[in-house]
């Protein structure tokens, strides 16, 4: 605590840095992500490979994949962010998919009888039906995404890791406290926020009395 | 209105539909069914282009639906399918604007036009308009749905079991709404259902299906008359007899030849009644009710200064004459009773039905149709 009391600019400024470098990624994330996943419900042969590929860019460990970008991105938060989009892919397309492939199959012949287009059926039903699940992937791709930027730090891409590798070399507790404190409070109100979001976008669901469907988060 | 010629779809090797051949008449209510996979969910989505056919065409209006825009195509035609339908992301009254709201119309108008429908379908708009779909009972998406089907007042509806996922007591109750509702629209339907009871009910022409081939398309007297093989008979089920029943009104069957007495007119006058030929009499309240009945012996052992009243048998059951002899034959069983009145609209009795009238209705070769009544 004493850290931060005494340096609340720098915890400040590092606190900021790191909801930037989050917030990039993440939203351009959902816009690349989202399109994949909605070109994929309509080409559905396209599933395997771009999951697949999605899936192994997943696995590959942070630190690695932050090294192998720099020679393309240099240092910084270029690489980071690039990084971190990576990452995510897999989460968004995922649950893109699968939240707009298990609509009630009759619902989508319903706006199709009707004389949806096929665009009017995609912004009326399938998004705001398949909501739900591509926002539980959004929240997931959130709190990875800020855990993951902590990592970033190495390639001087700034953000709270900074305070916590400062303490690690200095085996300095009250700066590592610096850094973990408002990265723990970043990742569960970022986290809180996209609930309070979510049941904003889902008044359909919670106007109905309580099935417990609504209550997770 | 709608022509179907020389229909077939095919999926893979199988046929779904094959080589089916329908003229749907303006107004007229037709009812495709089958058991499950006869080709009569496929035959109905190709008049909306959900599903194209293989070959053959279809007109509508005389025209050739293969060569309009589908989305405009399905904007004219109502859609109905079982409560599920709406959706479940949007208000009760977004629901049934749907279609107006694709086609652009006005917000002021689409609004008007939701508590014009709400109204219709017996739903009181103020309670139900910002309401969520599963706030409802299925009764009541039910007639959403419906509803959303009128929204454009679309010349034709296509319906796809939309009673199926009710409760049968609800199923019967929405069944006689829309009955009286179509009287209203008159519509062009084309109605899938596996029930044999609802396709009776509601039919101008029921076509049955096996296999993507219509076996028989015909009206539903002739359905059960004239089954045209073993599969339309098996198909009807072996309570055909009773199935009659449900399509004839009471007041078309029923005995008309009744007098009335009140309970404060004398023996003499009852029995003199009986001499000059009435075999039927009914004891009527000052209100004009059926209050019971008299039968001969009692009447012979009274003294011709008494009153009706005091040999009267305080028990008959009345049955309304637009219901059907199956209502009839029901209300016989659950009073055990061997005769009942019918009343008219005014609870004024009109006529008798028998047990011995009933039996004649099942055994005469031939039904008097509706249509010639």
């Amino acid at each position: 605590m004493q850290y931060i009391l005494q340096n609340p600019g720098t915890v400040l400024k590092l606190t900021l840095e790191h909801i930037q470098i989050s917030l990039i990624s993440v939203a351009v994330s959902i816009v690349i992500g989202v399109v994949i996943g909605i070109i994929l419900t309509r080409i559905k042969i396209l599933q395997g490979p771009v999951l697949g590929l999605a899936g192994v860019l997943y696995t590959i460990p942070s630190l690695a994949l932050f090294a192998m970008l720099i020679p393309f991105f240099g240092l910084g938060l270029k690489p980071t962010v690039f990084a971190l989009i990576l990452y995510s892919q897999l989460a968004i397309i995922r649950n893109t998919v699968s939240g707009i492939e298990t609509i009630d199959p009759s619902i989508i012949e319903v706006a199709e009888g009707m004389g949806m287009t096929g665009w009017q059926k995609l912004f009326l039903v399938e998004l705001p039906l398949g909501l739900p699940v591509i926002m539980a992937g959004v929240r997931m791709v959130t709190v990875m995404a800020i855990g993951v930027a902590t990592i970033a730090s190495y390639i001087s891409a700034g953000g709270l890791g900074d305070l916590i590798f400062l303490g690690m070399q200095t085996v300095d507790l009250n700066v590592i406290f610096a850094g973990a404190l408002p990265l723990i409070i970043l990742a569960l109100g970022a986290d809180r926020i996209l609930v309070l979001l979510q049941r904003k976008l889902e008044r359909w669901r919670e106007d109905l009395p309580s099935t417990g469907l609504v209550k997770e988060g | 209105m709608i022509r179907l010629e020389n229909v077939t779809k095919q999926f893979g090797v199988v046929k779904a539909v094959d080589q089916v051949n329908l003229h749907i008449t303006p107004g007229e209510f037709l009812v495709l069914i089958g058991p499950s996979g006869c080709g009569k969910t496929t035959t109905m989505k190709m008049i909306n282009r959900l599903i194209d056919p293989s070959a053959g065409r279809i007109l509508i209006k005389g025209k050739d639906i293969s060569a309009e825009d589908p989305i405009q195509l399905r904007r004219q035609i109502g859609y109905a399918i079982q409560e599920i339908g709406l959706l479940p992301h949007m208000t009760i009254a977004d629901n049934i604007a749907l279609v107006p709201r694709l086609l652009k119309w006005p917000k002021k108008k689409q609004r008007q036009r939701v508590e014009e429908l709400l109204e219709m379908v017996g739903l009181d708009a103020a309670t139900f308009m910002h309401k969520y779909p599963r706030q409802l009972s299925g009764g009541q998406r039910q007639r959403v749905g419906v509803a959303r089907a009128l929204a454009v007042d679309p010349p034709i509806m296509l319906m796809d079991e939309p009673f199926g996922a009710l409760d049968p007591i609800t199923r019967e109750q929405m069944q006689d709404e829309f009955i009286k509702l179509q009287e209203q629209v008159k519509k062009t339907i084309v109605f899938v259902t596996h029930d044999m009871d609802e396709a009776l009910k509601f039919a101008d022409r029921v076509a049955i299906m096996n296999h993507g081939k219509i076996i028989q398309c015909d009206s539903p007297e002739m359905i059960l008359r004239r089954p045209a093989n073993k599969f339309v008979r098996d198909f009807v089920g072996s309570d055909h007899t009773l199935k009659q029943l449900s399509l004839i009104k009471v007041k078309e069957a029923m005995i008309t030849d009744i007098d009335t007495l009140h309970p404060d007119n004398t023996i003499a006058q009852a029995k003199e009644l009986f001499k000059r030929g009435s075999s039927n009499i009914v004891v009527v309240a000052k209100t004009g009710e059926a209050i019971g009945y008299i039968n001969r012996e009692d009447l012979n052992k009274t003294p011709e200064d008494r009153f009706v009243s005091e040999i009267t048998v305080n028990s008959i059951s009345t049955v309304a004459s637009d219901k059907t002899l199956k209502d009839a034959l029901t209300v016989m069983l659950k009073n055990d009773a061997g005769y009942i009145a019918v009343s008219d609209e005014n609870r004024k009795p009109v006529g008798l039905i028998t047990s011995s009238r009933l039996r004649q209705i099942v055994s005469e070769p031939r039904l008097n149709s509706r249509e010639e009544q």
